[in-house]
Protein backbone atom coordinates (compact mmCIF):
# COMPACT_ATOMS: atom_id res chain seq x y z
CA UNK A 1 0.00 0.00 0.00
CA UNK A 2 1.34 3.47 -0.87
CA UNK A 3 1.68 6.04 1.85
CA UNK A 4 1.37 9.82 1.88
CA UNK A 5 2.48 12.40 4.39
CA UNK A 6 0.07 15.14 5.41
CA UNK A 7 0.58 17.66 8.24
CA UNK A 8 3.72 15.79 9.24
CA UNK A 9 1.95 12.44 9.68
CA UNK A 10 2.35 9.40 7.46
CA UNK A 11 -0.92 7.70 6.38
CA UNK A 12 -1.70 4.76 4.08
CA UNK A 13 -3.71 5.50 0.97
CA UNK A 14 -4.89 3.36 -1.95
CA UNK A 15 -3.63 3.58 -5.54
CA UNK A 16 -5.92 6.52 -6.24
CA UNK A 17 -4.87 8.40 -3.11
CA UNK A 18 -7.94 7.74 -0.94
CA UNK A 19 -7.35 7.09 2.78
CA UNK A 20 -7.53 3.41 3.70
CA UNK A 21 -8.35 4.31 7.32
CA UNK A 22 -10.56 7.36 7.72
CA UNK A 23 -9.80 7.49 11.46
CA UNK A 24 -6.22 8.61 10.67
CA UNK A 25 -7.50 11.83 9.12
CA UNK A 26 -7.33 15.17 10.93
CA UNK A 27 -8.65 18.55 9.86
CA UNK A 28 -5.10 19.83 9.70
CA UNK A 29 -4.39 17.45 6.79
CA UNK A 30 -7.19 18.76 4.58
CA UNK A 31 -5.45 21.88 3.16
CA UNK A 32 -2.46 19.81 2.02
CA UNK A 33 -4.59 17.13 0.37
CA UNK A 34 -6.59 19.91 -1.28
CA UNK A 35 -3.52 21.58 -2.73
CA UNK A 36 -2.49 18.21 -4.24
CA UNK A 37 -5.88 18.29 -5.95
CA UNK A 38 -5.27 21.78 -7.27
CA UNK A 39 -7.47 23.59 -4.76
CA UNK A 40 -5.70 26.66 -3.40
CA UNK A 41 -7.57 27.68 -0.29
CA UNK A 42 -10.33 25.87 1.56
CA UNK A 43 -13.24 28.27 2.12
CA UNK A 44 -16.15 27.85 4.54
CA UNK A 45 -18.16 26.38 1.65
CA UNK A 46 -15.45 23.77 1.01
CA UNK A 47 -15.50 22.89 4.70
CA UNK A 48 -19.29 22.61 4.70
CA UNK A 49 -18.98 19.91 2.02
CA UNK A 50 -15.98 18.17 3.63
CA UNK A 51 -17.68 17.93 7.03
CA UNK A 52 -20.90 16.76 5.41
CA UNK A 53 -18.98 14.01 3.55
CA UNK A 54 -17.42 12.73 6.77
CA UNK A 55 -20.73 12.82 8.61
CA UNK A 56 -22.47 10.87 5.81
CA UNK A 57 -19.64 8.35 5.72
CA UNK A 58 -19.79 7.81 9.46
CA UNK A 59 -23.55 7.24 9.47
CA UNK A 60 -23.95 5.34 6.19
CA UNK A 61 -20.62 3.67 5.52
CA UNK A 62 -20.18 5.35 2.14
CA UNK A 63 -19.80 8.93 0.98
CA UNK A 64 -22.61 10.47 -1.09
CA UNK A 65 -22.57 10.80 -4.89
CA UNK A 66 -22.56 14.26 -6.44
CA UNK A 67 -26.30 14.05 -7.08
CA UNK A 68 -27.04 13.23 -3.44
CA UNK A 69 -24.57 15.92 -2.32
CA UNK A 70 -26.49 18.46 -4.41
CA UNK A 71 -29.76 17.41 -2.78
CA UNK A 72 -28.60 17.18 0.82
CA UNK A 73 -25.40 19.13 1.56
CA UNK A 74 -26.93 22.58 1.21
CA UNK A 75 -24.55 23.34 -1.68
CA UNK A 76 -26.11 23.11 -5.17
CA UNK A 77 -24.39 20.96 -7.82
CA UNK A 78 -23.21 23.91 -9.92
CA UNK A 79 -21.44 25.42 -6.92
CA UNK A 80 -20.03 22.00 -5.96
CA UNK A 81 -18.28 21.91 -9.32
CA UNK A 82 -16.94 25.43 -8.76
CA UNK A 83 -15.54 24.35 -5.39
CA UNK A 84 -14.18 20.99 -6.57
CA UNK A 85 -13.81 21.34 -10.35
CA UNK A 86 -12.37 17.84 -10.93
CA UNK A 87 -15.45 16.08 -9.56
CA UNK A 88 -17.04 17.08 -6.25
CA UNK A 89 -17.85 13.71 -4.72
CA UNK A 90 -14.50 12.14 -5.57
CA UNK A 91 -12.28 15.08 -4.66
CA UNK A 92 -14.21 16.07 -1.53
CA UNK A 93 -14.06 12.44 -0.35
CA UNK A 94 -10.30 12.42 -0.83
CA UNK A 95 -9.85 15.69 1.07
CA UNK A 96 -12.19 14.42 3.81
CA UNK A 97 -10.08 11.28 4.25
CA UNK A 98 -12.87 8.81 3.40
CA UNK A 99 -12.99 6.09 0.72
CA UNK A 100 -14.14 6.83 -2.81
CA UNK A 101 -17.96 6.90 -2.75
CA UNK A 102 -19.59 3.73 -3.98
CA UNK A 103 -21.64 5.56 -6.52
CA UNK A 104 -22.26 3.32 -9.45
CA UNK A 105 -23.29 -0.16 -10.39
CA UNK B 1 -47.59 -5.73 -2.57
CA UNK B 2 -47.05 -2.23 -3.92
CA UNK B 3 -46.45 -2.48 -7.67
CA UNK B 4 -47.54 -5.02 -10.26
CA UNK B 5 -44.45 -4.87 -12.46
CA UNK B 6 -41.80 -7.54 -12.90
CA UNK B 7 -40.80 -7.91 -9.23
CA UNK B 8 -44.26 -7.53 -7.68
CA UNK B 9 -45.90 -9.94 -10.11
CA UNK B 10 -43.33 -12.72 -9.86
CA UNK B 11 -43.16 -12.46 -6.09
CA UNK B 12 -46.96 -12.43 -5.64
CA UNK B 13 -47.20 -15.55 -7.82
CA UNK B 14 -44.41 -17.34 -5.91
CA UNK B 15 -46.00 -16.49 -2.58
CA UNK B 16 -49.49 -17.54 -3.70
CA UNK B 17 -48.12 -20.98 -4.60
CA UNK B 18 -46.22 -21.29 -1.32
CA UNK B 19 -48.74 -19.91 1.17
CA UNK B 20 -52.13 -21.59 1.71
CA UNK B 21 -55.01 -19.23 1.00
CA UNK B 22 -56.20 -19.54 4.57
CA UNK B 23 -52.77 -18.41 5.79
CA UNK B 24 -52.38 -15.25 3.76
CA UNK B 25 -54.33 -12.83 1.63
CA UNK B 26 -52.26 -11.22 -1.12
CA UNK B 27 -53.21 -7.83 -2.54
CA UNK B 28 -51.28 -6.23 -5.42
CA UNK B 29 -51.70 -2.47 -5.90
CA UNK B 30 -50.81 -0.61 -9.07
CA UNK B 31 -51.83 2.69 -10.62
CA UNK B 32 -52.83 1.10 -13.94
CA UNK B 33 -53.42 -2.28 -15.56
CA UNK B 34 -50.68 -2.03 -18.20
CA UNK B 35 -47.70 -4.30 -17.73
CA UNK B 36 -44.96 -3.24 -20.14
CA UNK B 37 -42.28 -5.69 -21.24
CA UNK B 38 -39.50 -3.19 -20.66
CA UNK B 39 -36.65 -5.08 -22.38
CA UNK B 40 -38.64 -4.58 -25.60
CA UNK B 41 -38.44 -0.77 -25.41
CA UNK B 42 -34.90 -0.84 -26.83
CA UNK B 43 -36.19 -2.35 -30.08
CA UNK B 44 -39.09 0.07 -30.67
CA UNK B 45 -37.05 3.01 -32.03
CA UNK B 46 -35.48 0.71 -34.63
CA UNK B 47 -38.85 -0.63 -35.78
CA UNK B 48 -37.98 -4.08 -34.43
CA UNK B 49 -40.86 -4.18 -31.92
CA UNK B 50 -44.36 -2.73 -32.02
CA UNK B 51 -45.22 -0.72 -28.89
CA UNK B 52 -48.65 -2.36 -28.48
CA UNK B 53 -47.11 -5.85 -28.59
CA UNK B 54 -45.13 -5.09 -25.42
CA UNK B 55 -48.18 -4.43 -23.21
CA UNK B 56 -50.43 -6.90 -21.40
CA UNK B 57 -52.85 -6.69 -18.49
CA UNK B 58 -51.13 -6.66 -15.08
CA UNK B 59 -54.07 -8.43 -13.52
CA UNK B 60 -53.93 -11.30 -16.02
CA UNK B 61 -50.33 -12.09 -15.03
CA UNK B 62 -51.47 -12.81 -11.43
CA UNK B 63 -52.53 -16.26 -10.23
CA UNK B 64 -56.03 -16.95 -8.98
CA UNK B 65 -56.26 -15.99 -5.32
CA UNK B 66 -54.38 -12.70 -5.69
CA UNK B 67 -56.46 -9.54 -5.44
CA UNK B 68 -55.55 -6.70 -7.82
CA UNK B 69 -56.37 -3.17 -6.67
CA UNK B 70 -56.00 -0.45 -9.28
CA UNK B 71 -55.08 2.86 -7.65
CA UNK B 72 -52.13 5.19 -7.24
CA UNK B 73 -50.51 5.20 -3.79
CA UNK B 74 -50.73 8.22 -1.56
CA UNK B 75 -48.36 7.10 1.18
CA UNK B 76 -47.30 4.32 3.53
CA UNK B 77 -47.91 4.77 7.24
CA UNK B 78 -45.14 2.58 8.66
CA UNK B 79 -46.18 3.18 12.25
CA UNK B 80 -49.68 1.84 11.73
CA UNK B 81 -48.80 -0.80 9.09
CA UNK B 82 -51.19 0.77 6.63
CA UNK B 83 -51.05 1.91 3.00
CA UNK B 84 -53.22 4.87 2.04
CA UNK B 85 -54.27 4.85 -1.60
CA UNK B 86 -55.14 7.79 -3.84
CA UNK B 87 -58.69 6.43 -4.30
CA UNK B 88 -59.30 6.83 -0.56
CA UNK B 89 -58.93 3.15 0.36
CA UNK B 90 -56.63 2.21 3.20
CA UNK B 91 -55.13 -1.28 3.36
CA UNK B 92 -53.63 -2.66 6.55
CA UNK B 93 -50.84 -5.22 6.23
CA UNK B 94 -48.85 -7.78 8.18
CA UNK B 95 -46.10 -7.71 5.56
CA UNK B 96 -45.53 -4.95 3.01
CA UNK B 97 -43.56 -5.55 -0.17
CA UNK B 98 -42.39 -2.49 -2.07
CA UNK B 99 -42.08 -3.31 -5.77
CA UNK B 100 -42.79 0.05 -7.35
CA UNK B 101 -39.53 0.28 -9.27
CA UNK B 102 -37.79 3.42 -10.43
CA UNK B 103 -39.27 6.64 -11.77
CA UNK B 104 -37.91 8.63 -14.71
CA UNK B 105 -37.12 12.23 -13.76
CA UNK B 106 -36.34 14.08 -17.00
CA UNK B 107 -37.45 17.36 -15.41
CA UNK B 108 -34.51 17.21 -12.98
CA UNK B 109 -32.04 17.95 -15.79
CA UNK B 110 -32.12 21.58 -16.85
CA UNK B 111 -33.44 21.99 -20.39
CA UNK B 112 -34.07 18.30 -21.10
CA UNK B 113 -37.81 18.88 -21.53
CA UNK B 114 -37.31 22.41 -22.91
CA UNK B 115 -37.12 23.55 -26.53
CA UNK B 116 -35.95 20.66 -28.68
CA UNK B 117 -37.74 17.95 -26.64
CA UNK B 118 -39.28 15.43 -29.06
CA UNK B 119 -37.67 17.36 -31.93
CA UNK B 120 -33.97 16.81 -31.32
CA UNK B 121 -34.03 15.39 -27.79
CA UNK B 122 -35.54 11.97 -27.07
CA UNK B 123 -35.45 9.04 -24.69
CA UNK B 124 -36.55 5.43 -25.14
CA UNK B 125 -37.33 4.50 -21.54
CA UNK B 126 -41.13 4.71 -21.90
CA UNK B 127 -43.49 3.35 -24.57
CA UNK B 128 -44.57 6.78 -25.74
CA UNK B 129 -41.05 8.17 -25.92
CA UNK B 130 -39.63 5.08 -27.65
CA UNK B 131 -42.38 5.32 -30.28
CA UNK B 132 -41.68 9.02 -30.82
CA UNK B 133 -37.99 8.26 -31.29
CA UNK B 134 -38.80 5.71 -33.97
CA UNK B 135 -40.17 8.50 -36.15
CA UNK B 136 -37.12 10.67 -35.56
CA UNK B 137 -34.64 7.87 -36.27
CA UNK B 138 -36.29 6.84 -39.52
CA UNK B 139 -36.24 10.48 -40.66
CA UNK B 140 -32.60 11.01 -39.63
CA UNK B 141 -30.45 11.67 -42.70
CA UNK B 142 -27.10 12.07 -41.03
CA UNK B 143 -25.34 14.27 -38.50
CA UNK B 144 -24.31 13.93 -34.88
CA UNK B 145 -26.26 11.33 -32.90
CA UNK B 146 -25.43 11.44 -29.21
CA UNK B 147 -26.49 8.75 -26.75
CA UNK B 148 -26.17 10.11 -23.22
CA UNK B 149 -26.69 8.89 -19.67
CA UNK B 150 -27.50 11.72 -17.24
CA UNK B 151 -26.38 9.93 -14.07
CA UNK B 152 -26.47 6.54 -12.38
CA UNK B 153 -28.38 4.62 -11.24
CA UNK B 154 -30.48 3.77 -14.29
CA UNK B 155 -32.64 0.80 -15.25
CA UNK B 156 -30.74 -1.70 -17.36
CA UNK B 157 -27.36 0.06 -17.40
CA UNK B 158 -26.38 -1.70 -20.64
CA UNK B 159 -29.43 -0.42 -22.58
CA UNK B 160 -27.89 2.87 -23.75
CA UNK B 161 -24.82 0.95 -24.98
CA UNK B 162 -27.08 -1.47 -26.81
CA UNK B 163 -28.87 1.50 -28.33
CA UNK B 164 -25.52 2.80 -29.65
CA UNK B 165 -24.60 -0.60 -31.14
CA UNK B 166 -28.02 -0.95 -32.76
CA UNK B 167 -27.82 2.60 -34.15
CA UNK B 168 -24.50 1.71 -35.84
CA UNK B 169 -26.22 -1.35 -37.38
CA UNK B 170 -29.41 0.57 -38.25
CA UNK B 171 -27.76 3.21 -40.44
CA UNK B 172 -25.61 0.81 -42.50
CA UNK B 173 -28.27 -0.73 -44.78
CA UNK B 174 -29.69 2.78 -45.18
CA UNK B 175 -26.36 3.73 -46.73
CA UNK B 176 -25.81 6.70 -44.42
CA UNK B 177 -23.58 5.25 -41.68
CA UNK B 178 -20.66 7.37 -42.97
CA UNK B 179 -22.81 10.48 -42.56
CA UNK B 180 -23.67 9.68 -38.93
CA UNK B 181 -21.27 10.62 -36.16
CA UNK B 182 -22.10 8.42 -33.18
CA UNK B 183 -21.04 9.44 -29.66
CA UNK B 184 -21.67 7.73 -26.33
CA UNK B 185 -21.64 10.08 -23.34
CA UNK B 186 -21.45 8.72 -19.80
CA UNK B 187 -20.84 10.06 -16.28
CA UNK B 188 -18.76 6.91 -15.57
CA UNK B 189 -15.03 6.67 -16.22
CA UNK B 190 -15.61 3.98 -18.85
CA UNK B 191 -18.32 2.44 -21.01
CA UNK B 192 -19.51 0.26 -18.14
CA UNK B 193 -19.11 0.10 -14.39
CA UNK B 194 -17.20 -3.18 -14.12
CA UNK B 195 -13.56 -3.29 -15.23
CA UNK B 196 -13.28 -6.41 -17.44
CA UNK B 197 -16.63 -5.74 -19.04
CA UNK B 198 -15.64 -2.12 -19.53
CA UNK B 199 -12.56 -3.16 -21.56
CA UNK B 200 -14.65 -5.42 -23.80
CA UNK B 201 -17.43 -2.89 -24.36
CA UNK B 202 -15.07 0.05 -24.89
CA UNK B 203 -13.30 -2.07 -27.52
CA UNK B 204 -16.60 -2.81 -29.19
CA UNK B 205 -17.50 0.90 -29.29
CA UNK B 206 -14.16 1.59 -30.97
CA UNK B 207 -14.63 -1.20 -33.54
CA UNK B 208 -18.02 0.18 -34.46
CA UNK B 209 -16.72 3.73 -34.80
CA UNK B 210 -18.62 5.09 -31.81
CA UNK B 211 -16.80 7.83 -29.89
CA UNK B 212 -16.76 7.59 -26.10
CA UNK B 213 -16.97 10.63 -23.81
CA UNK B 214 -16.47 9.72 -20.14
CA UNK B 215 -16.89 11.45 -16.78
CA UNK B 216 -19.41 13.79 -18.36
CA UNK B 217 -22.03 14.90 -15.83
CA UNK B 218 -24.70 16.64 -17.87
CA UNK B 219 -25.80 19.82 -16.13
CA UNK B 220 -27.86 21.22 -18.98
CA UNK B 221 -29.41 20.14 -22.26
CA UNK B 222 -29.50 22.97 -24.78
CA UNK B 223 -32.26 21.93 -27.17
CA UNK B 224 -30.49 23.87 -29.90
CA UNK B 225 -28.01 21.00 -29.94
CA UNK B 226 -25.53 20.87 -27.03
CA UNK B 227 -25.06 18.82 -23.89
CA UNK B 228 -23.25 20.95 -21.31
CA UNK B 229 -21.51 19.33 -18.36
CA UNK B 230 -21.29 20.81 -14.87
CA UNK B 231 -17.56 21.32 -15.43
CA UNK B 232 -18.20 23.34 -18.59
CA UNK B 233 -17.52 20.81 -21.37
CA UNK B 234 -19.86 20.58 -24.36
CA UNK B 235 -20.96 17.78 -26.68
CA UNK B 236 -22.81 18.99 -29.79
CA UNK B 237 -25.67 16.97 -31.29
CA UNK B 238 -28.25 16.97 -34.07
CA UNK B 239 -30.20 14.17 -32.36
CA UNK B 240 -29.79 13.30 -28.67
CA UNK B 241 -31.06 10.05 -27.15
CA UNK B 242 -30.85 10.58 -23.40
CA UNK B 243 -31.43 8.37 -20.40
CA UNK B 244 -33.00 10.67 -17.79
CA UNK B 245 -32.20 10.70 -14.08
CA UNK B 246 -33.92 7.96 -12.11
CA UNK B 247 -35.33 8.01 -8.61
CA UNK B 248 -37.83 6.07 -6.54
CA UNK B 249 -41.57 6.82 -6.67
CA UNK B 250 -43.04 10.08 -5.37
CA UNK B 251 -45.16 8.32 -2.69
CA UNK B 252 -41.92 7.12 -1.07
CA UNK B 253 -41.04 10.76 -0.34
CA UNK B 254 -44.49 11.16 1.23
CA UNK B 255 -43.92 8.13 3.49
CA UNK B 256 -41.82 9.20 6.49
CA UNK B 257 -38.87 6.91 7.18
CA UNK B 258 -39.28 4.66 4.13
CA UNK B 259 -36.81 5.92 1.50
CA UNK B 260 -33.44 7.64 1.01
CA UNK B 261 -32.64 10.99 -0.64
CA UNK B 262 -33.45 9.59 -4.09
CA UNK B 263 -36.60 7.78 -2.83
CA UNK B 264 -35.03 4.34 -3.17
CA UNK B 265 -35.57 2.04 -0.18
CA UNK B 266 -32.58 1.10 1.98
CA UNK B 267 -32.54 -2.68 2.57
CA UNK B 268 -30.25 -5.41 3.82
CA UNK B 269 -28.70 -6.42 0.50
CA UNK B 270 -28.71 -10.15 1.36
CA UNK B 271 -32.15 -10.60 3.01
CA UNK B 272 -33.95 -7.73 1.16
CA UNK B 273 -35.62 -6.66 4.40
CA UNK B 274 -36.12 -2.89 4.61
CA UNK B 275 -34.08 -1.00 7.18
CA UNK B 276 -37.18 1.05 8.03
CA UNK B 277 -39.14 -1.77 9.68
CA UNK B 278 -38.86 -5.59 9.93
CA UNK B 279 -42.21 -6.25 8.23
CA UNK B 280 -41.27 -4.35 5.07
CA UNK B 281 -39.41 -6.04 2.19
CA UNK B 282 -38.32 -4.71 -1.18
CA UNK B 283 -37.90 -6.37 -4.58
CA UNK B 284 -36.49 -5.00 -7.83
CA UNK B 285 -35.50 -1.49 -8.85
CA UNK B 286 -37.09 0.19 -5.80
CA UNK B 287 -34.35 -1.18 -3.50
CA UNK B 288 -31.02 0.56 -2.91
CA UNK B 289 -29.00 -2.68 -3.33
CA UNK B 290 -25.63 -2.35 -5.12
CA UNK B 291 -26.82 -4.47 -8.06
CA UNK B 292 -28.04 -3.43 -11.50
CA UNK B 293 -31.62 -2.29 -11.80
CA UNK B 294 -32.72 -5.13 -14.07
CA UNK B 295 -35.50 -7.69 -14.41
CA UNK B 296 -33.05 -10.56 -13.95
CA UNK B 297 -32.15 -9.18 -10.51
CA UNK B 298 -35.83 -9.09 -9.51
CA UNK B 299 -36.17 -12.68 -10.74
CA UNK B 300 -33.17 -13.92 -8.73
CA UNK B 301 -34.30 -11.90 -5.69
CA UNK B 302 -37.72 -13.55 -5.91
CA UNK B 303 -36.61 -16.91 -4.63
CA UNK B 304 -34.80 -15.53 -1.56
CA UNK B 305 -37.54 -13.05 -0.84
CA UNK B 306 -40.48 -15.48 -1.09
CA UNK B 307 -38.64 -17.71 1.39
CA UNK B 308 -37.90 -14.79 3.70
CA UNK B 309 -41.49 -13.58 3.77
CA UNK B 310 -42.59 -17.11 4.63
CA UNK B 311 -39.94 -17.24 7.37
CA UNK B 312 -40.93 -13.84 8.71
CA UNK B 313 -44.59 -14.88 8.96
CA UNK B 314 -43.54 -18.08 10.76
CA UNK B 315 -41.28 -16.16 13.15
CA UNK B 316 -38.12 -17.83 11.84
CA UNK B 317 -34.76 -16.13 11.14
CA UNK B 318 -34.30 -14.75 7.62
CA UNK B 319 -31.99 -16.25 4.98
CA UNK B 320 -29.21 -13.88 3.89
CA UNK B 321 -29.29 -15.67 0.55
CA UNK B 322 -29.37 -13.06 -2.21
CA UNK B 323 -25.89 -12.73 -3.72
CA UNK B 324 -26.57 -9.85 -6.13
CA UNK B 325 -26.90 -12.17 -9.13
CA UNK B 326 -27.44 -10.21 -12.36
CA UNK B 327 -27.70 -11.53 -15.90
CA UNK B 328 -27.94 -9.29 -18.97
CA UNK B 329 -27.91 -9.84 -22.69
CA UNK B 330 -26.20 -6.98 -24.51
CA UNK B 331 -27.52 -6.63 -28.05
CA UNK B 332 -24.64 -5.59 -30.32
CA UNK B 333 -26.35 -5.41 -33.72
CA UNK B 334 -26.04 -7.58 -36.85
CA UNK B 335 -27.93 -10.43 -35.16
CA UNK B 336 -25.41 -10.80 -32.36
CA UNK B 337 -25.35 -10.19 -28.65
CA UNK B 338 -23.09 -10.53 -25.61
CA UNK B 339 -24.09 -12.00 -22.27
CA UNK B 340 -22.85 -10.95 -18.85
CA UNK B 341 -23.48 -12.73 -15.55
CA UNK B 342 -22.21 -11.39 -12.23
CA UNK B 343 -23.02 -10.71 -8.56
CA UNK B 344 -22.00 -8.48 -5.64
CA UNK B 345 -18.55 -10.05 -5.42
CA UNK B 346 -17.76 -11.30 -8.93
CA UNK B 347 -17.62 -8.96 -11.89
CA UNK B 348 -18.61 -10.08 -15.42
CA UNK B 349 -15.92 -12.37 -16.91
CA UNK B 350 -15.53 -14.55 -19.99
CA UNK B 351 -16.49 -18.23 -20.09
CA UNK B 352 -19.82 -19.96 -20.56
CA UNK B 353 -23.23 -19.70 -18.87
CA UNK B 354 -24.87 -21.37 -16.97
CA UNK B 355 -22.11 -24.04 -17.01
CA UNK B 356 -19.20 -25.32 -19.09
CA UNK B 357 -21.62 -25.97 -21.94
CA UNK B 358 -23.75 -22.95 -22.54
CA UNK B 359 -23.96 -19.43 -23.88
CA UNK B 360 -20.63 -17.62 -24.37
CA UNK B 361 -20.00 -14.87 -21.82
CA UNK B 362 -18.71 -11.41 -22.64
CA UNK B 363 -18.30 -12.28 -26.32
CA UNK B 364 -20.44 -11.44 -29.38
CA UNK B 365 -22.42 -14.41 -30.61
CA UNK B 366 -25.55 -15.27 -32.61
CA UNK B 367 -26.49 -17.70 -29.85
CA UNK B 368 -26.79 -14.84 -27.35
CA UNK B 369 -28.97 -12.87 -29.76
CA UNK B 370 -31.26 -15.91 -30.02
CA UNK B 371 -31.22 -16.02 -26.22
CA UNK B 372 -32.26 -12.38 -26.01
CA UNK B 373 -35.19 -12.95 -28.36
CA UNK B 374 -36.25 -16.13 -26.54
CA UNK B 375 -36.24 -14.17 -23.31
CA UNK B 376 -39.46 -12.40 -24.36
CA UNK B 377 -41.35 -15.70 -24.17
CA UNK B 378 -39.59 -16.73 -20.95
CA UNK B 379 -40.56 -13.40 -19.38
CA UNK B 380 -44.32 -13.86 -19.74
CA UNK B 381 -44.40 -17.63 -19.27
CA UNK B 382 -41.69 -18.42 -16.70
CA UNK B 383 -40.42 -15.25 -15.05
CA UNK B 384 -43.71 -13.51 -14.23
CA UNK B 385 -45.45 -16.71 -13.08
CA UNK B 386 -42.57 -16.96 -10.57
CA UNK B 387 -41.04 -20.18 -11.91
CA UNK B 388 -37.35 -21.04 -11.77
CA UNK B 389 -35.80 -21.07 -15.24
CA UNK B 390 -34.42 -24.57 -15.95
CA UNK B 391 -30.62 -24.81 -15.43
CA UNK B 392 -30.43 -21.16 -14.27
CA UNK B 393 -29.94 -21.07 -10.49
CA UNK B 394 -30.84 -17.96 -8.50
CA UNK B 395 -27.33 -17.84 -7.01
CA UNK B 396 -24.64 -16.92 -9.55
CA UNK B 397 -23.03 -20.07 -11.05
CA UNK B 398 -19.21 -20.14 -10.95
CA UNK B 399 -18.74 -23.26 -13.08
CA UNK B 400 -17.91 -22.28 -16.66
CA UNK B 401 -16.58 -18.84 -15.71
CA UNK B 402 -12.95 -17.78 -16.24
CA UNK B 403 -12.75 -16.17 -12.83
CA UNK B 404 -9.01 -15.48 -13.02
CA UNK B 405 -9.80 -12.89 -15.74
CA UNK B 406 -11.45 -10.64 -13.22
CA UNK B 407 -9.84 -7.29 -12.67
CA UNK B 408 -10.39 -5.16 -9.60
CA UNK B 409 -13.83 -3.58 -9.63
CA UNK B 410 -13.69 0.12 -10.33
CA UNK B 411 -16.07 2.93 -11.05
CA UNK B 412 -16.38 6.66 -11.08
CA UNK B 413 -18.78 8.38 -8.74
CA UNK B 414 -17.42 11.81 -9.82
Amino acid sequence: MPTASYAGTEVTVNDEGFFTDSAKWTEAMAPEIASHEGIGELTDRHWQVIKFMRCEYETKGTGPTVRVLGKTSGVPIKELYQLFPKGPAKVAAKIAGIPKPRGCI
Amino acid sequence: MLGGGTGGTLLANRLRRQLPRAAAEIVVVDADDKHVYQPGLLFVPFGLAKPEALVRSRQHQLRAGIEFHCSAIDHVDLQNDTVLLADGTSIGYDVLVVATGARLMPDETEGLLGPGWLEKVFTFYSLRDAAALQGALSAFNGGRLVVGVMDMPIKCPVAPLEFSFLADWFFRPRGIRDKVELTYVTPLDGAFTKATCNRELSGLLGEKGISLVTEFNTGEVDGGGRLISYDGREVPFDLAVLVPLHGGQAYVDRSPGLGDELAFIPVDQYTLQAKAKPNVFVIGDAADVPASKAGSVAHFEGQTLAGNIRRYLAGEPLDAGFDGHTNCFIESGFGKALLIDFNYDTEPVTGRFPGRIGLPLLRESRLNHAGKLAFGWLYWHMLLPGRDIPAVPSGMPKVGKHLSDAAQPGCAPN
